[in-house]
């Protein structure tokens, strides 16, 4: 297959930029505070525009081949090479974790959460970085499930030393379930390696391979592997039951980051390794995705309802966001995973600045507690504006992020690959319309809860209610921007995935008939967005 | 009657076998080490104590030469009918035994010094013990395993009791002593069972004998079974650890260390001397056997490591459970038998590593508050950072995260079990990647407490690590990290180890 190899080295130097820069922090002293934030901030400025000059190089006529192609041995014995590049799938969540580290950075300048020090909070928060980063860039499948795992100390370590009161179960929790999924996961990779002629992790060669000489039964069971590692990151219903505790005891910081980039790992791993190397398997099991992803989307919406506590909320629409998204993939349609990364994209922007205003809130009051809370319009109105804006966004109201990425995956499932079921999508296709109304239901009654109304006696009078500062601006504006910029100019992302997307589904022609027709479908249907 | 003597002796003249001097040195220097050591303990006394640590050092890093000389040179070499063998893979178990012995004497050297304990008695018993492993290590003759076994088991039983008047020390040395007799006489019981079917004590030759026949006699099934399970005591498996938890927490801390990684590394060395020469034909005997310790072991080890409070017997049944993780391949080993021995040995090399860093901060931290309990772990990191961070790299890396030297070392495991492509193999896997799940609760939870817990009465005075103590730990952490992020160099070409030359 195609790959282009120009400027090959910057990659490399985006994925490791933020370990660099955690390891100057290591020999900085912990009492100098300030050099430490200073560090951590430029690194993860430098690797900012690392990205822009990566956006900007980017040959996006070809966006459907890996660019900046290296493939080099890594671990000779194991057949691992270190083989990373960058298509227009990879490329906007590889902006996304760029664009949000810096900003999570500029709000720990005056935000370290308890209890402190900034050196081993910073130094983590880079090392997710790189972990982050090396996942999107990662064509091998070894060096893709090195990366995968890296990000879980450095998350681990951030909910269980700067998290909630019930941090230890939390952190517990979420790394059990995630080493779960990925250990099965590893299993899948390694029978994936075996059992394909070429003996190879490399994710180009097992692609284009499709599952072919796997009979199906066995190509059943390794995307049954994979599916319950992706599936427990996204997370999926019913194995979403770490993302709650995760959201709720993580800082503020800890929360945007798994919020915004961390659940993202998961779908990419779906459509970049599950769905293309074994798209016979994805067929078989596309129905099933599909429901746990409708349940997901009304489970995570009636949990919002039931909500008590804000963040608790947020925590529980990303299940249901998610749900769209894994909907969208569900489809194996061009148009429906094409609305699956802009899904992805829209949701980091979105649920990221939520857990921002919820951190700045629970600052603030000193709880997140709705009923407590009250006529933040009143108090702090640029605040309750701010959130109310986002609700508007996280719900899907046209012209803003989060719409591109639910109604498109809705109506994709209007048409699915021709291999699955129409009447199943069909149906799940109203359920998941009936998810946006719920959504709606819940954001508005967040908001008026929340932001509408007098405030309460408790915090009438109370001087730590201010309004939002400039660290908060400077940290949050990207992000507003970001969320109006793609809800008006969707194309900005959809021109960029969308050769990718079918250069992807292409690869399964010649062993399944149903992508030939899928890809006429989209092709005729989306059309590029 | 001379005249009637004489013509036996002239019908089976003796012929002085060659020796390829090149070949034994790594043994000969460690034995004229060992022999000095005493020599100057008898005629110096107390005088000798200070250069007792620092000229065991000078010994193991001195037999290292000649590992690495032949290791240079490359070639297979055999000595005695096929029973001593040089070849890459006893080499890099040679190199491991040697290079653990020697963290061990780092770790030892304040530990024993300040302890007030016999010094040069303590050095001349750990190298004889290492002598015995890298014996072992060449060793593929019944008499010559059981030799060098028992030469590296006698010294560890001693070295067990070393706090003599520490009832718990004295007891661990006896349950260990009594349990690895009881072992050795089943294990011998097994190799005259062995050797009467076979006729000869050659590796290679009972390998010919067993497989001769379509299907097994009880005698050869019962000689097997009674030898793995001898060799099961050794690296303690369960159900033949029982020994293991009380002999590691009652024996001085370094000892620990060097049982719980050298010997037992000593007793996968024979075992799997045994299985890829000796009995290679007959996998249909050892393969189940394999697979049940296997999966018994990691399954109970971890299931009982959970309710631990000590972190010595923590690090006890893990041991268990990492046991459970090295007998996995082996359980394929006449399906994948390359496959299967070069992940096994991957294991135990990073597996050394990583589990010697282990007890190092142990030893470092009881420094101290002169204790093994998990509690007292709160709040590690606000006194003492760089042990915290050591000890996560080590702990995490035996839950096998990537990019910590255990992920490869359980890769490979799976690796040699998936490719095995049988339905034993595969469940054996998963019983690896949810044991991994399990263990990862415990060690997480040590990890909780070093860095998210307050400090028990708020003593935040710091640990004094001794320089020794300091270079065992910086050499460990390395090795540990740069197995997992650039193994290509250093696994790569050491532990691609093909099936054992025979003869």
């Amino acid at each position: 297959m195609e790959t282009i190899s120009d400027n090959n080295w910057l990659l490399t130097i985006l994925v490791f930029a933020p370990l660099v820069g955690a390891l100057i922090m290591v020999l900085i002293p912990q009492e100098d505070e300030q050099s430490h934030k200073q560090v951590a901030l430029l690194t993860s400025l430098v690797t900012l525009g690392l990205a822009a000059f990566l956006l900007i190089d980017f040959n996006y006529g070809k966006a459907g081949v890996l660019q900046y192609f290296v493939d080099t041995e890594w671990i000779e014995v194991i057949d691992a090479g270190y083989t990373i590049g960058v298509d227009g799938m990879s490329l906007p969540l590889i902006a996304l974790t760029a664009l949000i580290m810096p900003l999570v950075f500029v709000y720990s300048w005056n935000h370290i959460p308890e209890p402190g020090n900034a050196k081993a909070f910073l130094i983590l928060s880079l090392i997710l970085e790189t972990g982050m980063i090396g996942t999107f860039v990662a064509q091998d499948l070894v060096l893709f499930f090195v990366f995968f795992e890296v990000v879980l100390l450095p998350m681990f370590f951030m909910i269980a030393v700067w998290g909630g009161e019930n941090r230890r179960y939390a952190s517990l929790k979420f790394f059990l379930f995630t080493l779960f999924g990925s250990a099965l996961m590893l299993l899948s990779f390694l029978a994936l390696y075996f059992l394909t002629e070429a003996d190879t992790f490399s994710m180009l060669v097992l692609t284009e391979n499709a599952g072919e000489g796997i009979t199906r039964g066995t190509q059943l069971l390794v995307f049954a592997g994979m599916f319950l590692g992706f599936g427990v990151k996204v997370p999926m219903f019913p194995f979403h039951t770490w993302l709650p505790d995760a959201h709720t005891e993580a800082p503020t910081q800890g929360s945007v980051i798994l919020a915004a980039v961390l659940l993202k790992l998961g779908t990419y791993g779906f459509i970049r390794i599950a769905i293309p190397m074994l798209p016979e398997a994805a067929e078989a099991w596309a129905p099933w995705i599909g429901l746990l992803a409708v349940i997901g989307i009304i489970y995570g919406a009636l949990g919002c309802l039931a909500q008590t506590d804000m963040k608790r909320l947020i925590a529980f629409s990303s299940v249901a966001h998610m749900g769209f998204v894994m909907l969208g993939i569900a489809t194996l349609t061009d148009f429906g995973i094409n609305a699956a990364i802009f899904g992805m994209v829209a949701h980091g922007l979105i649920t990221g600045m939520l857990f921002f205003i919820a951190g700045s809130v629970k600052e603030r009051y000193h709880t997140l507690e709705i009923k407590r809370l009250g006529g933040m319009l009143a108090q702090a109105p640029r605040l309750g504006w701010i959130l109310g804006f986002v609700s508007m966004a996280s719900l899907g109201l046209p012209g803003l992020a989060g719409f591109w990425g639910e109604f498109p995956a809705i109506l994709a499932a209007y048409e699915p690959a021709a291999g699955v079921s129409e009447q199943t999508f069909r149906v799940y296709m109203v359920v998941a319309a009936i998810g946006t109304v719920l959504a709606a239901g819940y954001l508005l009654w967040l908001l008026q809860r929340t932001a509408m109304g007098e405030p309460s006696a408790e915090f009438a009078d109370d001087p730590n209610i201010t309004d939002v500062s400039t660290t908060e601006w400077i940290a949050w504006a990207p992000l507003l921007f970001g969320i109006v910029l793609f809800g008006v100019a969707p194309g900005l992302i959809f021109e960029v995935t969308d050769l990718a997307v079918a250069q992807s589904l292409d690869n399964c022609i010649t062993t399944l008939t149903g992508c030939e027709v899928a890809e006429a479908a989209a092709s005729s249907g989306s059309g590029g967005g | 009657m001379l005249a009637g003597i004489a013509p036996m002796f002239g019908a089976a003249e003796f012929v002085r076998p060659a020796i390829d001097w090149h070949a034994a040195a790594p043994e000969l220097t460690l034995l004229g080490f060992g022999a000095l050591i005493t020599m100057i303990d008898i005629g110096w006394l107390e005088r000798a104590r200070r250069i007792a640590a620092p000229l065991t050092s000078l010994a193991l890093l001195t037999t290292m030469v000649p590992i690495i000389t032949l290791a240079l040179d490359g070639n297979d070499r055999s000595m005695f009918n096929g029973g001593f063998v040089v070849d890459d893979y006893s080499l890099i178990m040679k190199a491991t035994f040697v290079l653990a012995g020697y963290v061990v004497v780092l770790m030892s050297t304040n530990y024993i010094a300040e302890g007030d304990y016999w010094e040069n008695e303590y050095y001349g018993l750990l190298l004889s013990s290492i002598l015995g492993m890298i014996l072992m290590a060449s060793a593929r003759d019944l008499i010559s395993i059981f030799v060098a076994l028992e030469l590296l088991s006698i010294p560890a039983y001693m070295l067990a009791t070393w706090r003599k008047r520490d009832l718990k020390s004295n007891e661990a040395g006896l349950k260990y002593y009594l349990m690895g007799v009881f072992a050795s006489a089943v294990m011998l019981y097994g190799m005259s069972l062995l050797y009467g079917s076979a006729g000869s004590t050659l590796l290679v030759d009972i390998n010919d004998a067993v497989s001769a026949l379509a299907s097994p006699s009880a005698v050869v099934v019962i000689g097997i079974i009674f030898v793995v399970v001898g060799f099961a005591f050794k690296v303690s498996a369960f159900p033949f650890h029982t020994w293991a938890p009380d002999a590691y927490e009652g024996s001085p801390t370094p000892v620990t260390a060097f049982i719980s990684v050298a010997s037992k590394a000593a007793g996968f060395v024979a075992l799997m001397n045994l299985l890829f020469v000796g009995f290679l034909g007959r996998d249909d005997i050892f393969e189940p056997l394999m697979w049940a310790l296997a999966a018994a072991s990691m399954t109970a080890g971890n299931l009982m490591a959970l309710r631990q409070t000590n972190i010595v017997r923590l690090l006890a049944y893990s041991g268990v459970a990492q046991a459970g993780y090295m007998l996995a391949p082996l359980a394929v080993a006449g399906t994948v038998p390359d496959k299967a021995l070069t992940a096994s040995v991957t294991y135990l090399v990073i597996y050394a590593a990583m589990n010697l860093g282990a007890f190092a901060v142990v030893i470092a931290v009881a420094r101290k508050t002169r204790s093994a309990e998990i509690s007292d772990y709160r709040g590690l990191f606000h006194y003492a950072p760089g042990l915290t961070v050591a000890m996560t790299i080590f702990l995490f890396s035996l839950a096998g995260i990537p990019p910590l030297g255990g992920w490869l070392a359980k890769f490979r495991v799976m690796e040699a079990v998936i490719e095995a492509d049988t339905a034993s193999g595969l469940v054996l896997g998963i019983f690896v990647a949810v044991n991994s799940v399990i263990a990862l609760y415990y060690y997480a939870r040590i990890g909780f407490s070093m860095w998210a817990e307050d400090a028990p009465d708020g003593d935040l005075t710091p640990v004094n690590v001794p320089l020794s103590l300091g270079v065992a730990l910086a050499l460990t952490a390395v090795i540990t990290i740069a197995m997992g992020v650039v193994p290509g160099d250093v696994v790569g070409r050491f532990t691609e180890v093909s099936l054992l030359a025979g003869g």
